[in-house]
């Protein structure tokens, strides 16, 4: 039996579970909103890598065909969005239910008919677009959240309503979201997998049929491909992921990580530093790397590494959020922007208004005040980018500056405005030799050393064995 | 209970804690009946103090810096910073001067819970951290017509201590401090009485020097930081140069020595150490109102301090310096001027690697005051240097004396444990 190794990366915004092989290779995915039940994000972040795991496995197993055939590439794609599409609605009937509870026991009499009526109308308004955009449009490959994806969806909802209810039925979904965010949902991968084949029967029997117009370019050449054929393709795949769903997936090991490690219900030998997973992960990836910078959402870390991926130094900013990803979530809310607007925004800037405030919040204060002195909105974002650029460059240089390769890895990573900037420091601080890395999998790093760190028995793996027996584990 | 440790059947009082209470006991209680026994008394610094010149002239001394630590510890001097604040004290002042403030503010009752008297004299003989002029111009503030004593202390730019650096200090000595010291205690200066209090010194500076050259063993004896402090205690709060003190240092390097024979671990709060995990030196003060649970981080891990910069602020004795009864001023003003933190950064750092070096530590941690700027600037460089030239691991963790508001246990805790994995991989690799 093929083994596996899980790494959980339970940071203070987001939860990441990565799952390798024996080769080191990440077959699984999984990501999460940290909630206020730690247990349950860990869970659901390892739950999406063993799905992920599937999928790629799939797609591993079916590689030569795939070469041939790239339809059943497409197909297998579709089948995971489909799939996604199912957890996402089994949830929204969670949520629909815990809506009409808190309905009845928190509102007046004379407000509980009226709003029931109005979760009803919501909920089913929402549901075909949901579908939609996770069948036609990728909604799934975005790794977007469930309480981000129906709490925007919901609040356009109650928008059109009548205004008087607008208090009364945001106070509801306030009140339900958590619990229903809480809640372990127990999917079954080999049903849901029957159901996603249905679904997408249905999907290409429309497509072939429909004629539409608006279909996109993209979706025109799936039809070309699976047109009048996706019958023999779902035939040619069935076994194969019969036998995909019904495998099992052996975790022969895992290590817990990230500030949230402690609560993981993991034996303690097998909870490590976030500092010296995202550290061996970035190493991984990038074995000439000797410094790593992470920002995360709550804290940011500059790490240098020996040959071997193991952290000789590194400095911590754990004080200030100034210079974490939360810095961009208050700066998004302040704008009314979703987080991924901010780095595109800022790259269409002219120029970088300075930013002074070394505090999140204050920063609120002086981007309005900024934007009555007539700054534009784009330069303003620059300068706040540029803000925290500068802040990590100074935590780099306390860490001791960059050595030869620089990685940069953490959910900040993905904003491609602090990656200039990023860039453009690191190339006048310490040359324009420098390598700089990053990864598309960047934020999934002290998973992935986590899962590495599962992998080897560090004891046994390294070359001299004398000191196995004077080091005992930390109990 | 953690596993690096084992609980004793009942709590052993070694003999020397029993002689280290009795001593600080018969301190504070002279100090709170100094109006009825007519003594006088002089508030110093624990850096470069001056307690044999003080003992020479039959003055108490109180240490304002160890009373802010005791309030730490006893959980009392976040009121005292507080009102301190209240007073007009910055929210970035020494956190010891705000405690001190605070506690005089709130009637100046003592660590023993008796009250201190006020002061004769203040006697400023290190002027190398900047804040103690300060807080003895506030201090001046609360008693106007105190008497003042200040010692200038050349900084060793150069690394070194020349003639004419101590003849300046013996100088001022003669001119300024000791005619103070005779108008207030009412006693002509008399150098063979020095010389002999001096004696003293000497002996207990080399059983100091043989105590904190102990962790050369392996297990370490001894917790060359956390319980470090306490063996320090008698000639921080004035004991040197005192038969007292030599009996003390006596006693307890006998204990520490029959430790080493049994190859006994340092002795904890909650036993002693089972299995000494890591070694490591550590720069910087600790924090003191969470003193139990930062040491706790430590112990429970296995991981034991072999040498600290902090035990070495009241007399650096491992370059050789000692007291000298036939030079009596002038081994004075040396002492003054080799105070750690009137060092020089390369001072600092041969220091530091002789520490690291002598007693095999596994790795440099070094923990950050917030407000103390005589011991942070310039730790960075020398991390980064031990770091580069020894190619030992390096920590840095931020907390602060006794402002209970900036230690934080989770991100600490965080950083330790960090920490102490990097040196286990290290280790694996290593040995």
């Amino acid at each position: 039996m093929n083994k596996y190794y899980l790494g959980v990366d339970l940071g203070s915004t987001t939860s990441k579970a990565i799952i390798i092989n024996e080769k080191d290779e990440i077959i699984g995915r999984g990501i999460t909103n940290t909630r206020a039940n730690y247990e349950v994000a860990a869970e659901i972040a390892r739950l999406e890598a063993t799905f992920d795991a599937r999928f790629n496995l799939l797609k591993i197993k079916l590689k030569n065909e795939i070469e041939d055939h790239p339809e059943k590439l497409t197909y297998i794609e579709d089948l995971k969005a489909v799939f996604q599409y199912l957890q996402f609605k089994e949830r929204l009937e969670i949520l629909h239910k815990e809506l009409k509870k808190t309905v009845n026991t928190s509102f007046t009499d004379e407000l509980k008919e009226k709003l029931s009526g109005y979760v009803d109308d919501i909920i089913s308004n929402i549901g075909p677009g949901i579908k939609n955009e996770y069948l036609h449009g990728h909604l799934g490959e975005k790794n977007q959240f469930f309480r981000d994806v129906i709490g925007e969806k919901y609040h356009a909802e109650v928008e059109k309503l009548d205004k008087d209810f607008f208090e009364p039925l945001m106070l509801l979904f306030d009140k339900s979201i958590t619990p229903v965010e809480n809640e372990m949902v127990d999917y079954n991968f080999v049903e849901l997998v029957h159901e996603s084949i249905e679904i997408l029967d249905e999907k290409y029997n429309g497509v072939g049929r429909s004629g539409d117009e608006e279909k996109s370019i993209h979706f025109d050449v799936e039809l070309h491909l699976l047109e009048g054929n996706y019958q023999s393709v779902s035939e040619s795949l069935k076994d194969h992921i019969e036998y995909i769903a019904e495998m099992e997936i052996h975790i022969a090991n895992m290590v817990g990580t990230g500030y949230g490690r402690a609560l993981l219900p993991f034996p303690k030998d097998s909870i490590k530093s976030e500092i010296l997973c995202h550290a061996f992960g970035a190493h991984a990836i990038f074995p000439n790397t000797r410094t790593v910078l992470d920002i995360g959402g709550q804290d940011t870390k500059a790490i240098q590494v020996d040959s071997h991926g193991l952290v000789t130094s590194f400095h911590m900013n754990d004080r200030c959020a100034a210079g974490c990803g939360r810095y961009l979530g208050y700066v998004a809310d302040e704008f009314s922007l979703s987080l991924n607007e901010l780095g595109p925004l800022a790259l269409d800037a002219e120029k970088e208004v300075n930013i002074c405030s070394t505090c999140t919040v204050f920063a609120g204060a002086e981007i309005r005040e900024l934007l009555n002195v007539g700054e534009k909105r784009e330069d303003i974002l620059a300068g706040l980018h540029r803000s925290i650029v500068i802040r990590a460059m100074s935590l780099i240089a306390r860490s001791g500056g960059v050595r030869n390769e620089f990685t940069f890895t953490g959910g900040v990573a993905r904003n491609q405005a602090v990656l200039k900037y990023i860039k453009d420091m690191i190339y006048a601080s310490y040359g324009n030799d420098i390598t700089i890395n990053i990864d598309t999998d960047s934020i999934f790093m002290g998973a992935l050393g986590g899962a590495m760190f599962a992998r080897r028995n560090l004891r046994a793996d390294l070359p001299n064995k004398k000191s196995q027996n004077k080091v005992k584990s930390v109990n | 209970m953690s596993s690096a440790t084992k609980q004793r059947a009942e709590v052993n009082k070694e003999r020397s804690m029993i002689l280290q209470k009795e001593m600080a006991g018969k301190l504070f209680k002279d100090l709170s009946t100094a109006k009825e026994t007519g003594k006088k008394v002089v508030y110093t610094f624990v850096p470069g103090n001056l307690s044999e010149l003080i003992h020479a002239f039959d003055l108490i001394p109180v240490y304002p810096e160890i009373n802010a630590l005791q309030s730490g510890m006893r959980k009392k001097s976040g009121d005292y910073i507080r009102e301190a604040e209240k007073y007009g004290h910055s929210e970035d002042v020494c956190t010891y001067v705000k405690c001190d403030i605070g506690m005089m503010l709130k009637g100046n009752i003592g660590p023993t819970g008796e009250k201190i008297p006020d002061p004769d004299l203040l006697l400023l003989s290190y002027t190398g951290c900047f804040t103690f002029l300060k807080w003895f111009e506030s201090l001046e503030d609360l008693y106007p017509n105190v008497e003042i004593a200040m010692l200038h202390t050349p900084y060793q730019k150069d690394g070194e201590i020349t003639g004419e650096m101590t003849q300046y200090m013996v100088k001022q000595l003669k001119e300024e401090v000791i005619p103070k010291m005779e108008k207030v205690s009412g006693i002509k200066y008399d150098e063979d009485k020095l010389k002999g209090i001096l004696e003293n010194s000497v002996k207990t500076e080399n059983l100091i020097v043989d105590i904190f050259d102990t962790p050369k063993n392996v297990p370490s004896p001894i917790d060359a930081y956390f319980a470090g402090v306490y063996y320090i205690g008698p000639i921080n709060i004035g004991f040197r140069g005192t038969p007292e003190a030599v009996n003390y240092y006596q006693e307890l390097y006998k204990e520490i020595l029959e430790r080493a024979e049994k190859g006994l671990g340092p002795v904890t709060p909650e036993g002693e150490i089972e299995e000494e995990r890591f070694r490591l030196v550590v720069e910087g003060p600790p924090n003191w109102t969470s003193f139990r649970e930062f040491w706790k981080l430590f112990y429970d891990l296995g991981a034991v301090i072999v040498a600290s910069t902090y035990t070495k602020v009241g007399g650096v004795y491992d370059m050789g310096f000692r007291h000298d009864p036939n030079r009596p001023l002038e081994s004075l003003a040396e002492y003054c001027m080799n105070c750690y933190t009137n060092l020089n950064l390369p001072q600092r750092i041969d220091l530091l690697e002789k520490c690291i070096t002598e007693y095999h530590a596994d790795g440099f941690l070094v923990n950050s005051i917030k407000s103390c700027n005589s011991f942070s600037a310039g730790q960075l460089l020398m991390m980064r240097t031990l770091e580069e030239k020894l190619e030992i691991p390096v920590g840095f963790i931020e907390s602060d004396l006794v402002d209970p508001r900036y230690f934080s246990y989770a991100n600490i805790k965080n950083r330790l444990e960090s920490f102490f994995q990097m040196l286990e991989q290290r280790k694996l690799i290593i040995e």
